[in-house]
């Protein structure tokens, strides 16, 4: 045997083994990515007694639909949902809107601010005033506590976005705004006419990033909002739930009748169920997007 | 159509280079108008805030004001140096970034080696749909999850028992020595997928050529792995890992606040929790913004260093 055959044969021997092990390993990963979240709902529909004794896996061990059933008739959730609801809805759009209006101006090589504007923007990205000095501009300054524009306001425009939108301009052919310019449009129609509509890929991602990171925040409720009930999101219901039920776990470990005087739909699972409530509206959209965010992530991450 | 554009651009830019700048700038109003709000608003809301930074040498008090408020000088950072808690924080804050930075960026360039060795797409495709979802949850969510699974009688410790491991179910939250690495399991749990995306187009930039070489001179599998595909990824590697130094002031901030309790409070509090903690519930807003003042600063000394060396390795800048 020659050594070229030799090597020949031990490399197909390695391909023999390495695709089924790898299978294995990756399958093992998905297992421990879904366990927790399958765990979660096994949880939330599981009676809450019974949740107390722990050790439910992937399937709830006494069946019960309460926590819903108390979720679902607690107005406050409502609201919640509401709030949040908008608040993702409004940001999104103010974002796509202005993020791609300045990521067009600022890939037009002619425009004579777009050096300037540019670095101001992206040094944004590095340089942060800090927690205290914002809480003063948006609370003292502007006295925007306990309003619903405090979570739109200060979240309209996002350097990393626009610089993964310039970046997908960039890549469309010149020819398509001189010619346009050509026959007489202006900047503003150009953009809105050609290159909005034909930058829906990347928009899609960014609004995935920018609704995802609407819906899941809770720390500008906790900041700005903490004294208006009728400003609570889901996310910030949900982190006083977890708060609550970290002090009944730790009551349960020092006091032993802790079982007797919980109620039957203890916090663990209303918490889980919330969780459930909370998360289908971005496991049905995130799917669809998934072929549009890859692209954008490494479109983004080339030039950032 | 690519080729005319550029001679179209020239005859553009040459009346406008004679012209000047404001007549230019005249012409060109339309993308002044849509460019210059969002910049008057980033000034006023990331850059006057700076504005405030005045107060960390201040006893700040709104009523006063920043004008109003008395002087201290630097007897906030004094005050803050001698505390233990601070430097605690420091510390926490830096040892759970460099444990996110380094289970982050071995984890997610094993999973995207993994990855790239599968050639069944739809497999492939299962695998990144999953490992991308926990991305999208939020951590109030995944800390939820968390306390579930590291519970005295969550899965973890089920586990462990059954395996022989341990005899007594180990109080994973409830203990500081833990925290850090729950903190960077939590984490990679979370990224993992996400963070194998760049790694994953970096490595289809690769030519196919060089596997198909490498596999006639004799190369197995590793050794296509070791010196193809890491060589392929190594600018995209190192570029990553220049611009997380520049962020290792910034250890996350949510899941130590929510995932933290009293007990746990030595380990798990954060300069950003220091910060939030004196300047929000008490109220003491110039030793707190001097606190944030002193990240930031780091921060940005940290992000030159970690640019100028990138420069040096003649790397892309980051900026």
């Amino acid at each position: 045997m020659t050594t070229t055959a030799m090597s020949r044969a031990r490399s197909r021997k390695g391909n023999g083994i390495f695709p089924y092990v790898n299978g294995v390993i990756l399958c093992l990963l998905m297992f421990l990515t879904l366990y927790p979240v399958i765990n979660t709902v096994a949880y939330s529909f599981n009676d809450g007694t019974d949740a107390l004794r722990g050790g439910i896996g992937l399937w709830p061990r006494v069946y019960s639909l309460k926590s819903y059933v108390s979720i679902l008739s607690d107005k406050s959730v409502y609201q919640a949902a509401f709030i949040s609801a908008s608040k993702t809805i409004v940001t999104t759009l103010l974002n796509l809107f202005w993020t791609g209006m300045i990521a067009y101006a600022l890939s037009r090589r002619e425009f004579v601010l777009r050096k300037v504007i540019t670095t101001v923007l992206v040094l944004t990205m590095y340089v942060n005033a800090g927690m205290i000095p914002n809480y003063l501009l948006i609370s003292k300054t502007l006295g925007l506590r306990n309003t619903f524009l405090v979570y739109i306001i200060p979240t309209m425009f996002s350097c990393f976005n626009m610089i993964v939108i310039r970046t997908y301009i960039g890549g469309l052919p010149d020819a398509l705004v001189e010619s346009a310019r050509i026959d007489g449009a202006g900047d503003i129609r150009i953009f809105w006419q050609i290159i909005f509509p034909l930058c829906t890929p990347v928009l899609a991602t960014v609004a995935l990033f920018v609704a995802v990171g609407a819906w899941n925040s809770w720390f500008d409720t906790y900041l700005y909002c903490g004294s208006d009930k009728n400003l609570y999101t889901l996310q910030y219901l949900l982190k006083m739930k977890l708060a609550t039920t970290q002090a009944s776990s730790n009551a349960a470990k020092t006091s032993a009748d802790a079982l007797k005087t919980t109620t039957l739909t203890t916090p663990v699972t209303i918490r889980c169920a919330i969780t459930v409530i909370s998360t289908v509206p971005i496991l049905v959209v995130y799917p669809f997007l998934q072929k549009y965010f890859v692209t954008g992530m490494a479109l983004g991450s080339v030039k950032g | 159509m690519t080729s005319v554009s550029p001679d179209l651009r020239k005859e553009q830019l040459k009346p406008v280079r004679r012209k000047g700048f404001f007549p230019t700038l005249g012409k060109q109003w339309q993308l002044v108008l849509m460019s210059v709000p969002i910049f008057l608003y980033v000034l006023f809301f990331n850059y006057y805030p700076m504005y405030f930074w005045v107060t960390a040498f201040q006893d700040y008090k709104p009523k006063l004001g920043v004008l109003g408020s008395k002087w201290v000088g630097w007897k906030n950072f004094e005050w803050l140096f001698s505390r233990a808690d601070f430097i605690n924080s420091i510390r926490n804050t830096l040892a759970m970034s460099v444990i996110n930075l380094v289970f982050g960026t071995v984890s997610a360039v094993l999973l995207a080696v993994l990855l790239n060795e599968v050639k069944n797409r739809k497999f492939k495709r299962t695998v990144q749909t999953v490992t991308y979802l926990p991305h999208f949850l939020s951590m109030v969510i995944v800390v939820g999850m968390a306390q579930n699974i590291f519970a005295s009688n969550g899965a973890v410790n089920e586990l462990l028992m059954g395996l022989g491991l341990v005899r007594e179910p180990v109080f994973f939250l409830g203990e500081g020595k833990y925290f850090w690495w729950l903190v960077g399991v939590i984490n990679v749990w979370k990224e993992v997928g996400w963070g194998t995306i760049i790694y994953i187009s970096a490595m289809t930039a690769i030519d196919p050529c060089l596997y198909e070489a490498a596999a006639i001179d004799g190369a197995g599998r590793f050794q296509r792995i070791l010196h193809v595909t890491l060589p392929g990824i190594k600018s995209t590697f190192v570029i990553l890992l220049i611009m997380n130094i520049g962020h290792l002031m910034e250890a996350g901030f949510e899941i130590q606040y929510l995932l933290g309790s009293s007990v746990v409070m030595d380990w798990s509090q954060t300069i950003d929790i220091f910060v939030l903690k004196y300047g929000i519930s008490k109220q003491q807003y110039g030793v707190a913004t001097a606190a944030g003042m002193f990240k930031s600063v780091v921060a940005i000394i940290l992000l030159v260093a970690a640019n100028l060396t990138a420069k040096k390795l003649d790397e892309d800048t980051l900026i």
